[in-house]
């Protein structure tokens, strides 16, 4: 139909008033047009593109966008999901913002963010680069070095809930028994719980690092290690100096992904510890589980929703600030 | 690119797609003129045999009810999903709910009116008005409580005699539970005790074990408002005592992330001496967590100072959103499944012998729904199918009716459960926690849900 109205408009002008006797009045000139159109629009493979994207366009619709409007929706709302929906303007926000947990949430989640940078965004660079150096097996370390991520998340979690139990017979106790490290409480004490969901992140997810920067180190030219060498550079300082800057891109690319990952951990704190012990370890999506789900007989969905699009609006920043940076790198 | 063949694969790829998504919503119909009534049966992780007396069960009905066809669906009560899986229309028909709830629910019409049909048929004035009163609103009825309990003290009878205590003899003092809970811990490297902290189960327990001392945590100004009194003496006893037996003593163990489900795990796995649950839970011990009936031992929480026993229980209720057919069908399904057993003989007799032939509990101890008569009565109809070791429960089923029942907190009562969680992990994991402090704040904190 657009495509019709487009065409029609410079020979016809303003559509002239159609008697009611319909069959009298010749057909517009501007038919054949059309229907050559249309014709070369299905000719062209139009209708098979249409075709097959309806399938993804629905689920998309249905899965993805169509939530993500009635969330920002319900930000606005007060709902228990069975009567009809009232508004309330900015009330879930202002609650929201009000609450002393969110405060609470915010730094937990920085400080997970900041301790797994700190642990867990090295850590996969020096074993991919120590890999890259290995001349046999790679492909039996690459493996050993994936398998964490073949385990499923859930899994894996209850797992390390096992290794991380805190009296003296537990796994780990055990082993640090044996260098004479007395036992730690892990996932019982304010203080560890936390490093203790990073130490776990961070072994589940290096293996996927791990096989990115292999790739990444794949593509550094040899020759610049030749000229290197002739230079007379230590091993040290051909990773400083050519390795390193050569990974440049894919180091960055993947420390904003780890912010944006980060931000939104869950899975770790809600089965590892449930935000304990004593708010320790709630982050915020956990907080917005919990206004959605904790106490859900009348169920905050709206401050749930709330909270969700002020970090969508955030975590949206941070990507766009990745768009960007990543284009001066790639046009560079 | 264009080919009729490609156009042809694109269109058939579109059609399966779009009759997959027809079957997605596809059923729900019966062609056989059946009311179909989806019922709760049990949580996820039941035992194959308790299916089977489910089946059993089920076949009985349907053949004394032809017109209804009963569909069993999984079903645990977990407050995050109830709201939307009853939204989103996965709710069975028929489900039971906590006392606690019962109460949120009504106010948020998420329950059916079902007066007329209690009326109907006959018990409404047999109910323990106490009980009753948790799914009134008014003189309406929304539902029929069909189980009850009181607060107890669990041990592992195998841990009490390798710790050289007497198993028959539980401890009866708080000062006893602690002295047995470090022997146990001494002597077997076991937790002697063990205290739940996670998703509302831990402010559940402070609040039992206050009650216990003769606190309250709020008071009911009778006017739809409530006071919270949570910094009181009984409840800074209660976190006392948990203070003393982790950092003095040294006998709780050694995880502090304990929820309902998981410290079931951990006894029957045999890794806790005692601890403080519903009378109720050997069923879900021995059917969901294989506990070894032989460890088993329940014996009543202590009270003090005028306390009481926490008590609670859960409700069978019907979904709001069913039509009238299906309500009526769910009405005959609660009387011949929950209520009937405790009413009439042949049906007790039935139900116990079905439940027995699966290796089901029968006989687990719990606070009568009617009256005490009636709930003794029924006792003696299924003698001979008793298969819980009543023995080792003695000191429950003998002290229980000398306690005096106490009603869990009305107002926002699991939001309140979540604020104590928080304070009873701090007790447990902070040496030096202010517990004056962690209440006075908690105190506010529940004051400012209970004034929204």
């Amino acid at each position: 139909m657009t495509l019709s109205t487009k065409h029609q408009a410079p020979t016809e002008g303003d559509p002239v008033p159609r008697p009611a006797s319909g069959p009298m009045v010749p057909a517009p000139p501007a038919r054949r047009p059309r229907t050559r159109n249309l014709r070369t629009w299905v000719r062209g493979g139009g209708l098979s593109t249409l075709v097959f994207l309806a399938p993804m366009l629905i689920v998309f619709t249905v899965f993805s966008w169509s939530p993500i409007v009635q969330s920002v929706i319900m930000s606005l709302q007060e709902t228990n999901l069975l009567d009809a929906p009232t508004w309330v303007g900015l009330d879930n926000f202002v609650h929201v913002l009000n609450d002393p947990l969110l405060g609470t949430a915010i730094l937990n989640t920085l400080y997970f963010a900041l301790l797994a940078l700190l642990f867990g965004f090295p850590l996969p660079i020096v074993v991919a680069v120590l890999m890259s150096e290995v001349r046999r097996a790679k492909g039996f370390y690459s493996a050993l070095a994936y398998l964490p991520v073949v385990v499923p998340p859930v899994v894996a979690v209850l797992l390390w809930k096992v290794f991380y139990d805190a009296s003296p017979t537990g796994l780990f106790n055990t082993i640090l028994g044996w260098v004479g490290i007395p036992p730690q409480p892990w996932l019982q004490s304010s203080a560890t719980a936390m490093p203790s969901l990073v130490l776990e992140a961070t072994w589940a997810a290096a293996g996927g690092s791990i096989i990115i920067y292999l790739a990444a180190l794949l593509s550094v030219p040899p020759e610049l290690y030749d000229a290197a060498e002739v230079d007379g550079a230590s091993i040290w300082n051909k990773i400083w100096h050519v390795t390193l800057p050569q990974l440049r891109g894919i180091l960055f690319i993947m420390l904003i992904l780890q912010v944006i990952a980060t931000a939104q951990v869950f899975l770790e704190p809600f089965l590892f510890t449930g935000g304990g012990p004593n708010n320790a370890t709630v982050t915020i999506l956990l907080l917005i589980y919990r206004y959605a789900f904790q106490n859900s007989l009348g169920g905050d969905y709206g401050e749930a929703t709330a909270l969700s699009v002020m970090l969508a609006i955030v975590l949206a920043l941070l990507s766009w600030l990745y768009f960007k940076l990543t284009e001066r790198w790639s046009t560079s | 690119m264009k080919s009729p063949r490609t156009v042809a694969i694109a269109g058939l790829a579109a059609f399966a797609m779009v009759g997959a998504l027809a079957a997605c919503s596809a059923g729900g119909g019966d062609d056989s003129g059946k009311t179909e009534l989806r019922v709760a049966t049990f949580p996820p992780g039941a035992d194959a045999a308790a299916y089977d007396a489910f089946a059993e069960q089920e076949a009985q009905f349907e053949k004394a009810n032809p017109d209804i066809d009963i569909i069993g669906v999984e079903y645990e009560w977990e407050g995050p999903t109830f709201a939307v899986q009853l939204a989103g229309g996965s709710l069975p028909d028929v489900f039971t709910v906590p006392f606690t709830d019962s109460k949120t629910l009504l106010e948020n019409g998420q329950l059916m009116d079902v007066t007329d049909e209690v009326e109907e048929l006959g018990y409404a004035d047999k109910f323990n008005p106490i009980i009753l009163d948790a799914v009134k609103d008014g003189d309406r009825i929304y539902g029929f409580p069909r189980q009850a309990y009181a607060m107890g003290l669990h041990y592992n009878r195998t841990l009490f005699e390798q710790a050289g205590l007497d198993p028959d003899s539980p401890p009866t003092t708080w000062d006893e539970i602690r002295k047995a809970a470090k022997t146990i811990s001494e002597k077997t490297g076991k937790a002697g005790f063990m205290e739940m902290t996670q998703n509302n189960t831990g402010g559940w327990q402070l609040v039992a074990a206050s009650a216990a001392r003769g606190g309250s945590i709020q008071e009911d100004n009778g006017d739809g408002t409530y006071t919270s009194t949570i910094a009181n003496d009984a409840t800074k006893a209660a976190l006392e005592f948990l203070h003393d037996l982790r950092w003095e003593d040294n006998s709780l163990g050694s995880n502090f992330l304990l929820d309902w489900g998981t410290i079931n795990q951990e006894f029957a796995a045999g890794n806790i001496g005692m601890y403080s649950s519903g009378s109720d839970v050997y069923t879900a011990l021995v059917r969901d967590f294989s506990l070894n009936p032989d460890d088993y031992g329940l014996t009543v929480v202590p009270v003090e100072n005028g306390g009481g026993t926490l008590g609670g229980g859960d409700i069978a209720v019907v979904s709001p959103t069913v039509d009238d057919a299906t309500k009526a069908a769910a009405v005959t399904w609660i009387d011949w499944f929950y209520m009937q057993k405790l009413l009439d003989e042949d049906a007790a007799v039935l139900d116990a012998k079905t439940l027995t032939e699966s290796g089901q509990a029968i006989g687990t101890p719990l606070l009568p729904v009617l009256d005490r008569e009636t709930y003794e009565e029924s006792l003696t109809w299924i003698e001979p199918y008793i298969n819980v070791p009543r023995d080792q429960m003695t000191p429950f089923t003998d002290g229980i009716w000398e306690q005096t029942p106490v009603g869990e907190p009305k107002g926002k009562t699991q939001e309140i459960y979540a604020l104590l969680d928080t304070v009873v992990q701090a007790v447990l994991t902070d040496q030096n926690a202010d517990i004056d402090a962690l209440l006075e704040a908690a105190d506010v904190d529940a004051q400012a849900l209970l004034d929204e």
